[in-house]
């Protein structure tokens, strides 16, 4: 008995020990603070495989070496969705980052729930601000504005193209420098190059991927580029005729012409079996090209996104916010390691380690990227279709649109009601969701 | 005299307090301070962002009742649970009888049906993803070997929960088969062997003797099967994401897709709550009949 209450004594100074040594360090931290080089927090989710943290951490401690003023902390969030839930805790802990990075599509949220700032002012002040800001590729900046204003800065970018299986053209007799630029060609291509053991073309429809590639099927459907949301993030608009046609088309290249794989494949698997050539023709992100170029046994070809009243794709990915609420010396800091992440040299380098499509102008005018493009051409091709990309669906309350969208478009999929109908049940449902913000 | 022995019974359970403190902490801060908190987030409505919950009385509950969504969540997870327990639960039984016995490898058999178990679900569903996988996976390409077509079982809407209950019943049924072997091994040799010499079949002594001296057992394993079931999440993120259009969203899942997805703090609380009485009618035949009518040795 006297050895367990011994014990429990000791366990209880332990405790009370540790607490006191915890208040004790984050005093210190404060004190520090005060008089010496300013602490900012950083919070970046890694969405992509390779070695992006460690990139990240690297750039992070470039930076401090070149401010002594300022330490910039980086921690690892998770993916996007862990981030937002780590970036709320930490603003009821009282503790918020200084600046993350998120995803360009929770903008309205961010700016709606006062997480993020909005950054005119910041821009205004600085001296080439303005300039830096029209650098950025049109196609990126636009999913930065909410009511008008700034909130994000582009930084890990990408887009959606097609892969193509040159070989496996020629044996179709098909033109392997001629992919298809149109909906019908691509059909017409697809029946060609299916057989027992391949599937003409290949898209993916698990939840989170299916709403990235269909925001892009509606904008090529659409006439006026009015496609599944309103700028200002407050409607949507998932059953036009448009929207109904681009679905049915999907569904076609399943049920009725039998050229693409049946029910959901999913978006990590599709590279997969495009390198094993059981399907020639796939969409995905230019992320992978780094994967598809080192592991592909077989010439392979991109092209943009074929288009059908227009040529039309998406873009994703993720911007740097400056948190709400923190002094202006710290919006200063965070805007001058925006600055350091994003300045030329270093977005191309960027783009050239991880795969994202560089976010400025002027990066292509840099050696790297031009040397980059003589190496594998076929990544050009994401930057020439910038031109005609637009915004992924995005609005208030994003993630839960989100799924409401990929919920029904599966639906229709696995054929449990028609095209028509689960766009309108996805119009429904997303309307009550976005009651509020009318 | 009185207040010596008065001083006398408040030093004991003082200390019996003391003893029971760090247990009692814990389940405190872990247990009981969480189920009021999502009592309380439950009536209000609670959004990322929002600084003060804001009181909306049982909305988020009617919210829930009049959604075709939950409802489906509700009856995927109660189909879910009868299809992996009921399975797991006879795997379990069988493998323990298959392993109540002497010999010189039964320890090294004994821990090979036990493995599965002391595995991650994570690890788990990753490895199963390379069975069910589209086209490439297992099981479709043995399908293609024998000549059927491929079936990508994760994407069809009335196969993926016996699919993955498939995969739940392997891992579990191990993990049963511990408290039926420790149940069977309670039970007297003698008995057994008196049965025996009677003359009676190993079918009749299972029948007559095992089965109704596991009774409690069973109760146990019971209570534990389908709680475990309603508590599995982690093999829905790796493989569906609750595809095809929440075919797979299980309970669980749908907690952490409201809370931590949409950012619906409120909603997810009432699910959390919902679930909590659903665990608790689960567990309460355990806590009536316990030592009624089940005898225990």
């Amino acid at each position: 008995m006297k050895k367990i209450k011994k014990y429990l004594a000791l366990m209880l100074v332990g405790v009370l020990g540790a607490t006191t040594f915890l208040a004790g360090c984050s005093k210190e931290k404060k004190k520090e603070e005060s008089n010496g080089p300013l602490h900012l927090t950083f919070y970046y989710p890694v969405n992509v495989g390779g070695d992006t943290a460690k990139i990240i951490e690297g750039l992070c401690a470039e930076f401090n070496e070149e401010n002594p003023d300022i330490v910039v902390e980086p921690i690892y969030t998770g993916n996007y969705d862990d981030t937002v839930t780590k970036i709320q805790t930490a603003i009821q802990g009282g503790t918020p980052p200084d600046v993350f990075v998120n995803l360009a599509t929770q903008r309205f949220t961010m700016a709606d729930t006062g997480m993020a700032m909005p950054l005119d002012d910041l821009i205004a002040s600085d001296e080439d601000g303005k300039e830096f800001i029209q650098d950025f590729l049109p196609g990126f900046m636009e999913d930065s504005y909410v009511d008008g204003k700034i909130y994000s800065i582009p930084f890990q970018r990408s887009t959606e193209i097609m892969y193509y299986n040159k070989e496996l053209f020629k044996k179709a007799g098909l033109d392997p420098e001629k992919p298809p630029t149109t909906w019908d060609e691509m059909l017409e291509y697809a029946k060609k190059l299916t057989t027992d053991d391949c599937k003409g073309v290949g898209l993916a429809l698990n939840s989170g991927s299916a709403q990235w590639t269909f925001t892009g099927f509606c904008l090529e459907n659409s006439k006026d580029g009015k496609m599944l949301m309103s700028e200002d993030g407050k409607k949507v608009y998932f059953d036009t005729p448009e929207n109904v046609e681009a679905l049915q088309f999907w569904i076609d290249l399943q049920n009725k012409h039998k050229v693409m794989a049946e029910g959901i494949v999913q978006w990590t698997d599709l590279p997969t079996q495009f390198l094993a050539q059981e399907v020639a023709m796939i969409y995905h992100t230019t992320g992978n090209m780094a994967n598809i170029n080192s592991n592909a046994e077989f010439e392979f070809g991109t092209c943009f996104m074929p288009g059908n009243k227009q040529l039309g794709a998406a873009t994703g990915g993720g911007n740097f916010f400056i948190a709400n609420g923190i002094s202006e010396e710290r919006q200063q800091a965070a805007w001058k390691f925006i600055r350091f992440m994003t300045e030329t040299e270093r977005a191309a380098q960027w783009s050239l380690d991880t795969g994202y499509v560089p976010t400025r102008q002027s990066c292509f005018d840099t050696d790297i990227i031009k040397k980059y493009y003589e190496d594998v051409p076929q990544a050009k091709v994401a930057y020439e279709q910038i031109e005609y990309a637009k915004p992924e669906l995005t609005t208030y309350n994003a993630a839960e649109i989100w799924r409401i969208l990929n919920d029904n478009i599966q639906a229709a999929v696995v054929g449990d009601v028609s095209v028509e109908e689960a766009l309108k049940n996805a119009q429904k449902e997303a309307e009550e969701v976005l009651a509020e913000y009318q | 005299m009185k207040s010596k022995s008065f001083g006398k019974i408040k030093k004991e359970s003082l200390q019996g307090w003391m003893l029971i403190a760090p247990a009692l902490i814990f389940m405190i801060v872990f247990t009981v301070f969480p189920v009021f908190r999502s009592i309380y987030l439950s009536l209000h409505k609670y959004k990322l962002g929002m600084a003060v919950p804001e009181f909306v009385g049982l909305k988020n509950y009617l919210d829930l009742f009049h959604s075709g969504l939950f409802w489906k969540v509700m009856i995927n997870t109660i189909y879910f649970s009868l299809i992996t327990v009921i399975p797991s639960m006879i795997a379990g039984l069988g493998l323990a009888l298959l392993v109540n016995r002497k010999g010189k490898h039964i320890g090294f058999i004994r821990t090979a049906y036990f493995y599965p178990c002391v595995m991650p679900m994570i690890a788990i569903a990753s490895i199963w993803m390379f069975i069910y996988m589209a086209k490439n996976g297992l099981l479709d390409q043995l399908l293609i070997r024998i000549g059927m077509e491929p079936m990508n079982i994760l994407s069809d809407k009335d196969k993926v929960l016996p699919a993955m209950a498939v995969m739940y019943v392997w891992k579990e049924a191990g993990y049963l088969m511990i408290f039926f072997l420790s149940g069977l091994q309670g039970i007297s040799g003698e008995i057994i062997e008196a049965a025996r010499i009677d003359g009676a079949s190993n079918w009749r002594i299972l029948k007559k003797i095992q089965l109704p001296l596991l009774a409690p057992t069973f109760l146990f394993v019971t209570t534990v099967a389908f709680t475990n079931s309603f508590k599995l999440v982690d093999h829905i993120v790796i493989m569906t994401e609750g595809a095809p259009n929440n075919a797979s969203t299980l309970l669980l899942y749908y907690i952490y897709q409201q809370g931590f997805t949409n950012f619906n703090y409120g909603v997810s609380s009432a699910l959390t709550v919902l679930m909590l009485g659903l665990l608790l009618i689960v567990s309460l035949p355990r806590f009536i009949s316990q030592d009624k009518k089940i005898h225990y040795n």
